[in-house]
């Protein structure tokens, strides 16, 4: 298989034009023909089953949980980015999609990210329209703030929770065509197989949450807006039931998976306080523009913090990056923070953590001045660990935070499976191997509102859909398999809670295929996997039955993807030799512990095709081009 | 610390629940309220029992989908808490909690301490949005919105729709969550055009549902996790009482709440 | 999917009326004239201060105008009527949206008085009634004989009886807290809170809750000690 990006030919900046221009168009009248399952109700389900139904398409969004408002795009807290240039500082379209290529680390496709950028104004005009209460100057126009990896204040936000805004005016805009019958919402109900006949994607089997109903449901096409995978470490900031398991499924069924190594932790969450621990909890990354941040300079020091004196202190950020200081990117700083905590130096019962101090600020500004600019998070720190930040420095920690693997999709969203498009962070597009912040909202509503709509009517325009029902075999194959593995997990009651594994299974991805991973680890960690993998087939503990609600077998669904997925996690991380972004491998190093990548051998993304249980999976390769920013060495010293 | 908790069981709407109280021996003062019904969890599975069923997701305290009553209070006794972030240590060690689910005829129960929240889409889908289609939008800063009206549209937007309001109130009432989603709308000029049509139809949702009628003594402000005022609730009767007054055409329509869980097919 | 139905209302004002905003908008106005009232019974009945000629005057003056009077109290009567019927109508719609109550319930935040609104309406109800036969129409008479005409006397000698006092005094306190909720409560329900001005409002509600109480009770307690005689 040749994987074909359809990135037309031409000058970067008339590529999307020119493929808006080449699509086909479907005839208003002919629309409501047209049956669309869009699965997901996060920033990019909700904004494309929205604008689907405005469009006058048959929608049917899925989500499993009890009310779309609830998918996780709601807890990001920082902004979303677009070129508006409103602050006359420089900004463009074109410099949004230079420092996007560069940040991501150059593994992202070009095209991809330059229409990112493109349409990133619109969508700002589009929320604003629909209310979102960005923040404003006193004048009445809209504010904006910095964030790492740019020079310029282009991200837009709502206090500290922009997400929130920003998913309730797509929830708004997807609930008014839900009310107007042309999307029909199915919350608590959860895809486990997509229907594949003749080659296209053509119908989804969900399990109903309430009732254990497994049901098959057709459309001409279906759109997986179902987010990325954090959770197969366990803790991390995703949702207790953020899952891979509908791009698991759909990636078993034939669609090809790129990337899956590229994983995204983010350096300053609330540390890990004991076992029971059950999500880690994000601070937000403008904390470090006034924090700073240090530990010990001796091993062991369990003195409290006050009362180690300035000179015994080592402000690693500053002392290795003199000119970025503790504003280098996400994922230098997480790496940092490790390196430290490896030597000893952590802070904290568990020494897994380092200080973020706010003591020079706080003398410097007044304490009304942080109050003002951080006052909710310094009260959120406070509840959750009873310590006053204004009073001791914060500890903090890196915590798994976003994927930038997905689904592979090519430029028009559309997966190697005819007819199953992947938008938002459940794709692989457009973020390479480190995402930049405040990018991820931007991606997941130019995906659905902007993008989605257009493609997916080229698709439905270009092919003929015969009708199909329950009784096709490919329908009854997936609906016994769902039917199968659903039986097989209740029928084993043996002696290990679900969350026991997953919590194994995350203790062994975050070891070996986390921060910094190694070679020999990551063919550790594989055996490892396979081997914990068999052992919870054999002896994990679903209670309940498959006929109410069964929050158990929800979850022992999924880990079981997660088991497969970090298998496929390892192996990507075990086949790039080199050091990208994110995907750190001790081995790749510059002489000063810094990235290195291998442009010569690795500029491609790394597609993974299924070829059943217990094969190895086979990768197909994206050669990734660069005509308009040059791969080079990132520096921050 | 040691802690008795006192869980209401119930399998479904036909079965009969009761209290079990279930015994605690270490609870970790740092750990949240869920993560000891996820202890507790663990060790009824071990046991061979059914682990308790609640709603949680995000456990940030923003996605909405956690709470229970803890002591006849909703989401506990912090303020602006929801139990995805209360942490145990706010208990005395030998305390009993007694957990309960929200009770209200518009929420109907599920299991143990989840209930059916679909009332508040319907209420949204009823008018709590600006009617603008994706591509109908002019330049974001085409229409100026002051400082002030930005925020105060930010404080009533805050809301996480996990319905500690409907909990709380003595009436059910609904008011302060549909109060919170017209007062959003409504002060920003973009929402303002449809403020008549949003605040009829949306109270007629609301009544539909059959929640109760704001009494306006406050419980639900209390218990907010986002601490929405009660001013939202007086912009809702404002915008309601001014759109009653004028003349319009097309009266407010209402959907009749579906509560069973048939899923159409096809 | 969970919406089919699409069912159409009545008239605008059926509407308006059936709806639970319409129906405390309803009970607000009507609330806002029954407080007026109050207020003008009060400063009408401490003219007992100032004797018998003076109070006795006032009352003949009041039945000189037959017909405004009338329909001053048409309209009082329309209040209350439309005053009850909203608050049962809501108080049962009320019982309905929690069919299963909790096992425990704290109030965290709410006031006494406004969660007794419940009680203290129907309570002051029973006292108006009391009231208007004891004084306006003279069919209860606890003391001394009732002399048409003469209010002095009819209150003075009312009052004299210690549980007419007591009642007196108990269902005026009920409805000082009821105004307590009330009178912030009227602006609320038709829509007018403000940050800055409802907590002045609502202290100032405590304090004309308090002046309405004190002005009416001192009428028995001063016939109580005697400073008030016939």
């Amino acid at each position: 298989m040749t994987l074909d990006s359809k990135v037309p030919s031409g000058p970067i900046e008339k590529a999307w034009e020119k493929t808006r221009f080449d699509l086909k168009l479907v005839n208003p009248a002919n629309k409501r023909k047209h049956t669309l399952i869009v699965v997901g109700s996060g920033l990019a389900g909700a904004s494309a089953a929205a604008t689907l139904g405005e469009l006058g398409y048959n929608v049917k969004c899925f989500c499993f949980q009890d009310s779309p408002r609830r998918a996780h795009s709601i807890a990001a807290q920082g902004g979303i980015n677009a070129a508006k240039n409103y602050q006359n500082d420089g900004d463009s379209v074109y410099r949004l999609f230079y420092d996007t290529v560069k940040g991501g680390d150059f593994r992202a496709r070009e095209a991809n990210v330059y229409r990112l950028a493109e349409i990133s104004v619109h969508i700002i005009d589009q929320c604003v329209a629909q209310g979102v209460p960005f923040a404003r100057e006193y004048g009445g126009a809209l504010t904006n703030r910095s964030f790492g990896g740019a020079q310029v204040s282009r991200t837009f936000y709502a206090r500290g929770q922009t997400g929130q805004q920003l998913l309730l005016g797509a929830y708004q805009a997807l609930e008014r065509q839900a009310r107007a019958g042309t999307v029909a919402m199915y919350p608590r109900t959860e895809m486990l197989d997509l229907i594949v006949i003749d080659g296209k994607a053509r119908g989804i089997v969900t399990r109903h949450l309430v009732t254990g109903e497994i049901q098959t449901h057709f459309a001409d096409a279906v759109i997986l807006g179902t987010g990325g995978y954090g959770n197969v470490y366990y803790l991390s900031t995703n949702a207790k039931g953020s899952n891979a398991t509908a791009i698991w499924r759909a990636h078993k069924r034939g669609a090809l998976f790129a990337n899956p190594c590229f994983t995204q932790i983010h350096p300053t969450c609330i540390p890990v306080s004991g076992d029971y621990q059950s999500k880690l909890t994000l601070m937000s990354e403008s904390l470090r523009n006034d924090g700073r941040i240090w530990v010990p300079l001796k091993k062991g020091d369990k003195r409290p913090p006050n009362e180690i004196p300035e000179a015994e202190r080592d402000y690693y950020l500053e002392r290795r990056y003199p000119s970025f200081g503790n504003l280098v990117p996400r994922d230098v700083a997480s790496r940092n923070a490790k390196a430290v905590c490896d030597e000893g130096r952590g802070v904290g019962e568990t020494g897994l953590g380092v200080y973020l101090d706010f003591s020079d600020a706080i003398a410097r500004l007044g304490r009304h001045v942080i109050e003002e600019r951080y006052g909710n998070l310094f009260d959120m720190y406070q509840r959750i660990t009873d310590e006053d930040p204004y009073q001791v420095p914060m500890r903090i920690y890196p915590a798994i935070h976003y994927t930038m693997g997905g689904l592979w999709v090519d430029y028009q969203l559309q997966s190697t499976i005819p007819g199953l498009f992947v938008i938002g962070e459940a794709n692989f597009s457009d973020h390479g191997a480190n995402r930049l912040g405040a990018s991820a909202l931007m991606q997941g509503l130019s995906d659905g509102y902007f993008i989605i709509p257009y493609t997916v009517g080229d698709y439905i325009a270009s092919n003929k859909f015969a009708k199909v029902d329950a009784s096709h075999p490919e329908a009854q194959a997936a609906l016994a398999c769902v039917r199968q593995m659903t039986e097989k997990l209740l029928s084993i009651r043996g002696k290990r809670t679900v969350d026991s594994f997953h919590r194994e299974l995350g203790k062994i991805m975050w070891d070996y295929c986390g921060m910094s991973r190694n070679a020999e680890g990551l063919k550790k960690a594989i055996g490892e996997i396979r081997q914990l993998r068999e052992e919870y087939w054999q002896n994990v503990n679903v209670p309940g039955s498959d006929d109410d609600i069964n929050q158990s077998l929800e979850k022992a669904g999924r880990v079981a993807d997660f088991f497969e997925l970090g298998e496929l996690m390892c192996i990507d991380a075990l086949e790039r030799n080199e050091s990208c972004g994110g995907h750190f491998r001790e081995e790749y190093q510059t002489p000063d512990g810094e990235a290195q990548r291998d442009d010569e051998h690795y500029s491609y993304a790394a597609a993974w095709g299924y070829r059943g249980p217990g094969n190895p999976p086979d990768v197909y390769k994206e050669p990734l081009e660069f005509h308009y920013v040059h791969p080079s060495q990132r520096s921050y010293k | 610390m040691k802690l008795t908790l006192k869980i209401w069981r119930q399998k479904n709407s036909n079965d009969k629940g009761a209290f079990v109280s279930y015994p605690m021996g270490n609870v970790n003062p740092d750990m949240s309220m869920l993560e000891c019904l996820d202890v507790l969890n663990e060790t009824l599975t071990e046991r061979g029992e059914e682990p308790v069923a609640f709603e949680h997701d995000c456990r940030e305290g923003i996605c909405g989908s956690c709470g229970f009553m803890i002591n006849g209070v909703a989401h506990g006794p912090e303020r602006a808490t929801t139990v995805c972030q209360l942490t145990m240590r706010h208990f005395k060690d030998g305390d009993e909690l007694v957990l309960e689910p929200w009770r209200a005829h518009a929420f109907p129960f599920l299991k143990d301490l989840c209930v059916d929240r679909r009332a508040f889409d319907r209420i949204i889908a009823a008018g709590g949005y600006v009617s603008v289609s994706t591509g109908n939008a002019p330049d974001a800063n085409a229409i100026p919105v002051g400082k002030d009206i930005a925020d105060q549209a930010m404080d009533a937007a805050a809301c996480i729709g996990c319905g500690a309001c409907v909990a709380a109130c003595p009436n059910a009432a609904a008011a302060l969550f549909t109060g919170a989603k017209v007062a959003h709308l409504s002060v920003l000029p973009q929402g303002k055009v449809e403020a008549d049509r949003r605040a009829l139809a949306m109270v007629a949702q609301m009544n539909e549902e059959g929640f109760g009628n704001c009494t306006n003594i406050g419980e639900c402000t209390g218990v907010c996790p986002k601490s929405i005022p009660l001013q939202v609730i007086a912009r809702m009767n404002r915008d309601f009482f001014r759109a009653s007054l004028k003349r319009r055409d097309e009266p407010a329509t209402t959907i009749t709440p579906v509560y069973d869980w048939k899923v159409k097919t096809q | 999917m969970s919406t089919t139905a699409v069912s159409l209302r009545q008239s605008r004002a059926a509407a308006f009326w059936y709806s639970t905003t319409g129906k405390k908008i309803v009970m607000a106005i009507t609330g806002a004239m029954l407080f007026l009232f109050v207020i003008g019974h009060m400063v009408g009945n401490l003219q007992i201060f100032e004797g018998r000629e003076k109070l006795n005057a006032y009352g003949h003056l009041l039945h000189s105008l037959s017909e405004p009077l009338w329909a001053v109290r048409a309209v009082l009567i329309a209040a209350i009527v439309l005053h009850i019927i909203a608050t049962v109508q809501l108080a049962l719609r009320n019982k309905a949206a929690r069919p299963v109550g909790y096992s425990r319930r704290e109030a965290i935040n709410s006031s006494y008085a406004s969660r007794t609104m419940y009680w203290s309406g129907p309570i002051v109800l029973a006292f108006v009634i009391f009231h208007l036969l004891h004084l306006t129409a003279g069919i209860i008479v606890p003391g001394a004989a009732f002399i048409d005409g003469d209010v002095y006397h009819n209150v003075v000698s009312g009052f004299e009886v210690w549980w007419v006092s007591v009642w007196y005094i108990f269902a005026i306190c009920l409805l000082g807290f009821h105004l307590r909720h009330g009178i912030w409560s009227m602006f609320q329900s038709v829509g007018l809170n403000h940050p800055r001005y409802t907590p002045l409002l609502k202290q100032a509600a405590i304090w004309i809750a308090a002046i309405i109480v004190i002005g009416y009770i001192s009428i028995p307690i001063s016939v109580l000690l005697g400073l008030v005689k016939e």
